[in-house]
């Protein structure tokens, strides 16, 4: 074991570099206070930057860690880079919101870093200790980033509920841990494969609850029906870089190992676990699509929104095959960068103590600023399917791949509801370039750089994606065969 | 890089230049926007010429691979039918333009802008050789057209704007859903292939499978055409448009519904086709009527000849669903002329908001004495659109009646009775618009044709005196595509509309029943 340590912390690289970056930030915010406003977000850009660097290295030492706890593969580099993105574009609006907000600390970013650091860990994990040790360190450090500002009622609520509910997640999560152990006398995901598909596998049953447990405290973390309640509050709460961050980090690595868990340790007991999936997914489009048709807020539709896409991920992971694997990975490739984008555009436009987030606020934004607009257009359009973006290559690959297995009725069902989905999205599409400028857009200040590469780049990522969306779906399918 | 390729990709790169450019030049973006449609307009003019005899699917093709996995080609090509739809695109969006000049003032870049992005869409529906790429730019295309409705259009722009977004995207997903289940059969989303597979019996699918992939097809395109009942989104998107938007509107995209029954329904779903065509001819029909009466008593104009869209359209799908020679090829006339000449009608209508700034037909009368060239004009488009002979519709609506008749004579009976309420309801609209006493409101502001105006109208006039007169300019190669298209449902008819021995007309009213 000593003799592979090296190759070890290599391949734990990028949760060493930003678990150690955040804690020196949190020295040097008692160093230099708020005279370092703009040094704690710069660090954290090329802490992230050196992490994607580190995670991309260590792919080229793939291989199982620390005695197989950790497993990196290209899963695990795909969706560690994917969270580190995540957590770029979440820092570069966040220079404007925390300013604008009088709110610039260290602590922020030091929070952000340990969140990452945690969800990369969930996306390497081989093991369902370091999945939960993973999910804990992730979900503690967005607990209290919901509500990092403290003063506002709202993020208190949003934060205390975040906390609540997840923490009941966990120990339904931790509880299925539990029975699995139990059961197979060990934690280790290949070890645990082993066990279930054996001739001498336990009763179904037992797995069958073990399984339904985990899936409750992980669908928690994605938002998925009926587990979702929490999602439109917490995201309306939240400040607003803190809720577009919820809506793809923590997401993109819950799914990481439920996809992992699924398709490698329960790839046995499919027919069990698919018409739970099933349900989820239904549900989670109708209940995300419908419910946000009704929301003026647009963090809140962007909350429901997000339950849908959920589904539509779901959707991949009933489709119980490595194209769906490959399928829900692109998918979460996109829809991170255009749901992140979306949010960033009500960044902007939120104001001081976050007073603009309704859907008319919007209004006239095309003719005072046009190039958000033109941005917002790009993510709304990608949200909507609309081809030549992102997010329309997603939907496609997922439905292929349901309807590969086979899951026809699913796939009409889900289509549908995306075609009411457009209806909410074309709201502020509306509102941008077909109504006289609000208050909202009026008041709004120039672009600062920060957010405006927070549009740009994920506008510029959303449309590759949707033009030359191979290069990413081939790596997804060679990753993807890994998972097994 | 072919001449298809140049036009395709002209309105894409005028496009991206035309966002480029600063919101204040509005005049550069006119000239602009002028400049790229007429470029793309006079190489398409190329393409007839260049188009040899042969097979009709080899024209202009470009094939290259474009995804890899799931292999998706960027394949295009023109046949027949879809060469005229181009040049029917091409020609309108500088007219467009022209007709645009001064009634778009505000948001002008932007205006440009989606109508070149609309010429891209457009141009790349009628060729995409490709399934996926067909639904890419079938999307594609309602974006600018959508906006170009909810921005510039007039009171109710939003409602229309949304729910004709909407109603397209309802009916398209499911022809997403159709088009991966076909990839998933066959692992190819290539038209000639899937038709070669199909011709080879290397593919079949079963009834049931066939209808359900028909019907995903037929709904995505029967909103668009619109075939009644799916048409309540045209008279608010007509209505609400402006003058472009219409005129793209109706010329142009319920082209793509048309033309998507003929290139894709019919070929790859031939018998589920076949066993639907009593009951999309019936609703084709009940169309024919119920939008000659509905637009009979329309008390605005635009909502006048939105109607009068649903029942030539009505017309259209008859033909098509006749599966004769005849039909096949009157439908294809009837689509290009009911692009012309309903351009025009929409165009002209345009012009008369501009000046009165009412859509009420109760607003108007006596303009044939305040502006007696722009009321000849209007005069011409009406006649052709009620079918006079010598002008365009004559010729396509004759074809489809005779075509229909012989497949079953009581559907052209019914369908007969359009035609003479084509003649009430817009000679009446004529008479009450233009003819009487000019009031104080007609006589100060509906002045005559000014240049501008003459020079998008004319082109219009032209073409439909040409297509009435001399419609073999147009339909030999009409025709070699559409009997490949009867080809593949099975039935071959050899003979030629221009020399029909009568003994295979017999032969033909045997194999049609």
């Amino acid at each position: 074991m000593p003799a592979n340590l090296g190759l070890d912390m290599i391949r734990f690289l990028p949760e060493t570099i930003l678990t150690v970056v955040g804690t020196l930030l949190m020295v040097l915010e008692g160093l230099l206070g708020r005279r370092g406003a703009k040094l704690y977000g710069n660090l954290t850009l090329v802490t992230l930057a050196a992490g994607i660097g580190a995670a991309v290295y260590a792919n080229s030492y793939a291989g199982p860690a620390f005695g197989g706890m950790l497993m990196v593969d290209g899963f695990a580099t795909f969706f560690r880079v994917l969270v580190m993105v995540v957590g770029i574009l979440t820092v570069l609006p966040s220079y404007h919101f925390l300013a604008q907000q009088d709110a610039e600390t260290a602590e922020y970013h030091v929070l952000l870093l340990f969140s990452i650091a945690g969800q990369c860990l969930m996306a390497a994990a081989n093991d369902l200790i370091i999945v939960f040790i993973g999910l804990e360190i992730s979900s503690i450090a967005s607990y209290v980033l919901a509500g990092y500002l403290r003063d506002d009622k709202r993020a208190n609520e949003a934060s205390l509920k975040y906390f609540l509910l997840g923490s009941f997640a966990t120990a339904f999560f931790l509880y299925g841990v539990a029975l699995i152990y139990g059961a197979t006398g060990t934690v280790n995901l290949t070890a645990v494969r082993a066990a279930l598909t054996g001739t001498d596998a336990p009763a179904p049953v037992f797995i069958g609850v073990a399984m339904a447990l985990m899936f409750v405290g992980l669908g928690f973390k994605i938002s998925a029906a009926p587990f979702q309640i929490w999602a439109p509050d917490v995201y309306q709460g939240a400040p607003t870089p803190v809720a577009a961050f919820l809506s793809a980090g923590p997401k993109a690595a819950a799914f990481a190992v439920i996809l992992r868990i699924f398709m490698t340790s329960f790839g046995s007991f499919g027919a069990v676990w698919e018409p739970l999936v099933w349900f989820s997914a239904l549900l989670s489009m109708t209940i995300g699509n419908f419910a946000a048709l009704l929301q003026s807020n647009v963090k809140r539709m962007l909350a429901y929104s997000s339950i849908a896409h959920a589904g539509y991920v779901l959707v991949a992971l009933t489709a119980r095959s490595q194209v769906g694997t490959a399928a829900a990975m692109f998918y979460l490739a996109a829809y991170a960068l255009m749901n992140v984008g979306a949010f960033s555009a009500v960044t902007y436009l939120s104001g001081k103590g976050e007073r603009y987030q309704n859907v008319e606020d919007f209004a006239g934004l095309s003719q005072k600023q046009p190039l958000t607009a033109a941005m917002l257009t790009i993510f709304l359009l990608s949200l909507i399917g609309v081809p030549l973006t992102g997010g329309f290559f997603g939907k496609f690959y997922i439905f292929k791949a349901a309807l590969e297995s086979h899951l026809v009725w699913l796939t009409v069902l889900g289509l549908l509801t995306s075609a009411v989905a457009a209806y909410y999205y074309l709201r502020v599409l509306v509102m941008m370039y077909m109504k006289e400028p609000s208050d909202a857009v009026a008041a709004a200040e120039p672009l600062s750089p920060g957010l405006r590469a927070a549009l740009v780049l994920p506008a510029i990522g959303t449309l590759v994606l949707g033009i030359f969306p191979g290069w990413l779906l081939n790596f997804a399918g060679r990753s993807a065969s890994l998972v097994k | 890089m072919n001449l298809l390729t140049v036009v395709l990709l002209l309105p894409l790169v005028g496009f991206l230049v035309a966002l480029a450019v600063p919101r204040s030049s509005e005049g550069f973006s006119r000239c602009w926007a002028m400049g790229v449609s007429l470029a793309t307009f006079l190489v398409s003019v190329a393409l007839p010429f260049r188009f040899a005899h042969g097979r009709a699917w080899d024209r202009f093709t470009v094939d290259l691979p474009w995804i890899a996995s799931p292999e998706i080609h960027f394949h295009i090509a023109a046949d027949g039918v879809s060469l005229w739809l181009v040049l029917l695109s091409t020609l309108l969006t500088p007219l467009c333009v022209l007709i645009s000049w001064h009634s778009i003032s505000s948001r002008v870049k932007e205006f440009y802008a989606f109508l070149l992005l609309l010429e891209f869409g457009l141009v790349g529906v009628f060729i995409a050789q490709d399934l996926f790429l067909f639904y890419v730019f079938w999307e594609v295309s309602l974006v600018p057209m959508y906006f170009l409705i909810g921005i510039w259009g007039h009171e109710r722009r939003i409602y229309a704007a949304v729910k004709f977004f909407l109603y397209t995207m309802a009916g398209s997903v499911l022809m997403l859903a159709a088009i991966i289940y076909i990839y998933n059969r066959t692992q190819t989303f290539s038209y000639p292939a899937l038709v070669g597979m199909l011709a080879s019996g290397r593919l079949a699918f079963s009834p049931a499978e066939e209808m359900l992939l028909f019907l995903a097809f037929f709904v995505a395109f029967a909103i668009k055409v619109p075939l009644f009942p799916l048409h309540t989104w045209l008279p608010d998107a007509h209505v609400e448009a402006p003058t472009a938007g219409s005129i793209m509107l109706a010329s142009v995209m319920l082209k793509m519904g048309t033309y998507g029954i003929l290139h894709f329904c019919l070929p790859l779903f031939p018998g589920a086709a076949r066993q639907c065509a009593p009951w999309i001819a019936t609703l084709a029909i009940i169309g024919i009527i119920y939008g000659a009466l509905v637009a009979m008593v329309q008390p605005n104009l635009k909502k006048l000849v939105a109607y009068s869209s649903v029942s030539h359209l009505g017309f259209v799908v008859l033909g098509i669903f006749s599966f004769t020679q005849m039909g096949l090829d009157g439908a294809v006339y009837q689509m290009l002329n009911h692009g012309i000449s309903t351009g025009a009608l929409f165009l002209i209508v345009g012009l008369l908001y501009e000046r009165r700034h009412s859509l009420a037909i109760a607003d108007y009368g006596g303009v044939a004495t305040a502006a007696p060239w722009l009321s000849t004009a209007f005069l011409m488009t009406t006649l052709a659109s009620i079918g006079l002979p010598l002008l365009n519709n004559f010729v396509g609506e004759f074809l489809v009646l005779q075509g229909t008749a012989l497949a079953h004579f009581n559907w052209t009976a019914w369908a007969a009775i359009g035609v003479i309420l084509s003649a009430c309801y817009m000679l009446w609209m004529y008479q009450r618009v233009f003819y009487g006493v000019a009031g104080d409101e007609v006589r100060a502001h509906v002045s005559d044709l000014k240049p501008r105006e003459w020079a998008a109208v004319i082109p219009l006039i032209a073409m439909m005196v040409w297509m009435g007169i001399h419609p073999q300019s147009f339909l030999p190669s009409v025709g070699r595509a559409t009997a490949r298209v009867l080809d593949q449902t099975s039935i071959n008819v050899q003979f030629r509309v221009e020399a029909r021995p009568p003994a295979h007309t017999l032969t033909e009213v045997a194999r049609a029943r």
